[in-house]
């Protein structure tokens, strides 16, 4: 089985953003970046795919020179391949994103493409459904359980209050959700072991934003809690303020 | 002059902090209160390659530079110095002088198995009347029909009688050279040998999930071959490993000093009193100023000493130098971050007194600080 997993190289978590002086982007001077951790559970559910039906992992990822140590660390858990599509800017709007990823997958004969359901950076969760589009193949986003066979995949998804299960044939793009499977660690060995495998390089067309961030703002401050009294006393109060005042319930 | 860190060593932090987080910090404060060892920590450092990072892939290791193994110990004791001490002692004084000391035989024996972190490895310098004083070794090796017998004791041996200790490279006095001064060599024991008695010592203040272990030799007898390098050579062993063993010391205290900042500021931020949280003091804030000041200090001195030993150049002052200040400077911090947390800080729930009595450690292990201005001021010309 061939098996390909985008990538995109994030902030780590807890990063301590500031945003830029133009307000169109972040500092990026001191971020320690990651790769995206749903995009881990992607790299996990490739290997272990691979695992079970003797496939091969390749993974990809758009980006400038830098995300190369996402890339490793993905090659470091496992990933036999690597192809770092080369740009110089960063796309932000996602259609720019995925119509670069979709030359290159569709050169590569996968049979089944995993990403991870959003990037925590940017949030688009727009990647999957429109590689599925341009590709014109099914995709199951937000997946919790997958079971693939030769032919096709069974997937759990999460809906509003429950599951739904689908079933589709391969090729399939898929997009995985916390609850998936526990990403391993990238093991010293792995590391080493991927010092040695060799990242293809390619350059592809990427086509302008079409989206435009106009300003990135820091979420409003929290206004201080209040204390609106203690023991029992103190509760129908604070039952009327949730009620009125902050209308969390009803 | 590169400050970069390179691909491999960025994604080694990374991994060891995100298992140091997830699989270390859970149990810690159990096994801190009950003082237990874990085996099964110990498996899973051993399965991320933690137990062998500078050996060579010949014999299992993961071949990786000083500098990367320093990273991985300044990791671990960011989250617990126990876990950092099982590795780091597991690694500088249990394998390395078996690596850089032993036959092909002895490696080929050995360090597979100590390298996955199947065994573990200890090394016993210290003796109960010979601590900073190494010369004053009373422990004796004699040779008899083929075979070293040895009688004496040693003391404060980490990972020596744990469930999955192999065994111990021992510092004996082996004979008196022509000029009549005693001749040390190191010999290899393994712990089920007959007459070899390994005991947990209890009731440590610190690194109180780390095994450390009295040894009783009472005729106890090895083979000639597992004579550790040339007969007479162990004091020299001895001091080579301590050089290398000081840097992953300094690992623990920088590691250390930069999880007890990060926790005490977090609470500083969080904690209000007189109606704002206490980080907007002006003395506490410039506390935390001093504090990042240090660490970035610490580090910088540190990494250093780790790239003159990777390109092959002389290092001892430095890691001295590395191994006192990483220690003091952790204990300066501590000693802030307690405060800062007021009363909560002297509850172990509170996690932060944790890191205040396992410092303490790293004034005394390895060389006591006070030995550690002996050794660079004799380097500088005192
Ligand atoms: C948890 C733990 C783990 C350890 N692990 C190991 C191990 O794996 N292997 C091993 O061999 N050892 C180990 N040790 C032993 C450790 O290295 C010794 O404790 C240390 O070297 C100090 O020796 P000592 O305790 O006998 O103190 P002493 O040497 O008795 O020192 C007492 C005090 O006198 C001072 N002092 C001594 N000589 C001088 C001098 N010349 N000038 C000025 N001051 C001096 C010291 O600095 C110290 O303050 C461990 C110790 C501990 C606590």
């Amino acid at each position: 089985m061939n098996i390909a997993v985008c990538i995109k190289q994030v902030p780590d978590t807890e990063t301590k953003v500031r945003v830029s002086g133009d307000k169109k982007w972040i500092e990026e001077g001191e971020i320690n970046f990651i790769l995206n951790p749903y995009d881990e559970l992607a790299v996990e559910e490739g290997l272990k795919i691979a695992e079970a039906h003797s496939g091969e992992v390749t993974v990809l990822s758009l980006g400038p020179d830098r995300i190369t140590s996402a890339i490793r660390s993905a090659l470091a858990m496992g990933a036999n391949k690597a192809i770092h599509i080369k740009t110089d800017k960063n796309p932000l709007d996602p259609m720019a994103t995925a119509e670069a990823l979709a030359q290159v997958l569709r050169e590569g004969n996968y049979d089944l493409i995993l990403l991870g359901k959003q990037a925590i950076d940017d949030d688009h969760q727009q990647i999957g459904p429109i590689l599925s589009e341009k590709l014109g193949i099914p995709a199951a986003n937000v997946v919790t359980k997958l079971e693939v066979s030769a032919d096709k995949i069974t997937a759990e998804r999460q809906i509003e209050g429950g599951f739904e299960k689908i079933e589709c044939a391969l090729p399939a793009i898929v997009t995985t959700q916390r609850g998936l499977n526990e990403p391993r660690y990238a093991s010293l060995k792995g590391i080493m072991a991927a010092k040695k495998i060799q990242i293809e390089e390619k350059i592809v067309t990427v086509p302008d934003d079409k989206i435009e961030i106009l300003e990135i703002n820091y979420p409003p401050e929290k206004p201080p809690g209040k204390i609106v009294g203690e023991g029992a006393d103190a509760v129908p109060e604070l039952i009327r303020l949730l009620k009125e005042e902050a209308k969390v319930i009803s | 002059m590169d400050f970069e860190l390179t691909t491999e060593q960025k994604l080694l932090k990374n991994t060891v902090r995100d298992f140091a987080e997830k699989e270390i910090a859970p149990v810690i404060e159990e096994l801190d209160r009950e003082e237990m060892f874990s085996t099964d920590l110990t498996a899973k450092m051993g399965e991320l390659g933690l137990m062998g990072i500078t050996i060579s892939p010949d014999y299992g290791g993961m071949g990786m530079d000083y500098l990367s193994y320093c990273i991985a110990v300044e990791e671990l004791s960011r989250i617990d110095a126990s876990q950092a001490a099982t590795v780091a002692a597991h690694n500088s004084l249990g394998i390395s002088p078996i690596e850089n000391c032993g036959n092909t035989i002895q490696k080929q024996k050995y360090l597979p198995d100590l390298c996955t972190g199947k065994k573990l490895w200890g090394f016993g310098l210290t003796e109960p009347n010979a601590g900073s004083d190494a010369g004053g070794t009373q422990t004796t090796a004699k040779q008899d029909k083929g075979q070293w017998v040895i009688n004496g004791s040693k003391i404060f041996i980490t990972n020596a009688s744990t469930e999955i200790t192999w065994g111990s490279t021992i510092q004996a006095i082996s004979g008196t050279n022509s000029d009549g001064r005693k001749e040390y060599s190191c010999i290899l024991v393994e712990n089920d040998t007959p007459g070899f008695e390994a005991k947990q010592m209890k009731n440590k203040m610190v690194w109180r999930s780390s095994n450390t272990s009295e040894l009783y030799f009472d005729d106890v007898r090895v083979p000639e071959e597992n004579l550790l390098g040339n007969r007479g050579e162990g004091f020299h062993q001895m001091l080579n490993t301590l050089d290398c063993g000081r840097l992953s010391i300094a690992a623990m205290g920088l590691g250390g000093a930069q999880g007890a900042f990060e926790k005490a500021l977090k609470y500083a931020q969080e904690r209000s009193q007189f109606g704002k949280p206490i980080v907007k003091f002006q003395v506490n804030a410039f506390k935390f100023a001093d504090m990042a000041t240090e660490i970035e200090a610490a580090r910088a001195l540190l990494y250093r000493a780790c790239w003159l030993k990777d390109s092959g150049k002389p290092f001892s002052k430095e890691s001295a130098m590395a191994k006192l200040y990483c220690s003091e400077t952790m204990g300066r911090i501590v000693n802030q971050a307690v405060q800062i947390f007021g009363g909560y800080g002297l509850m172990e729930e509170y996690g932060i007194a944790r890191f205040y009595r396992d410092q303490k450690l790293l004034d005394i292990g390895e060389g006591t600080s006070e030995i550690q201005r002996l050794v660079i001021s004799r380097m500088i010309g005192c």
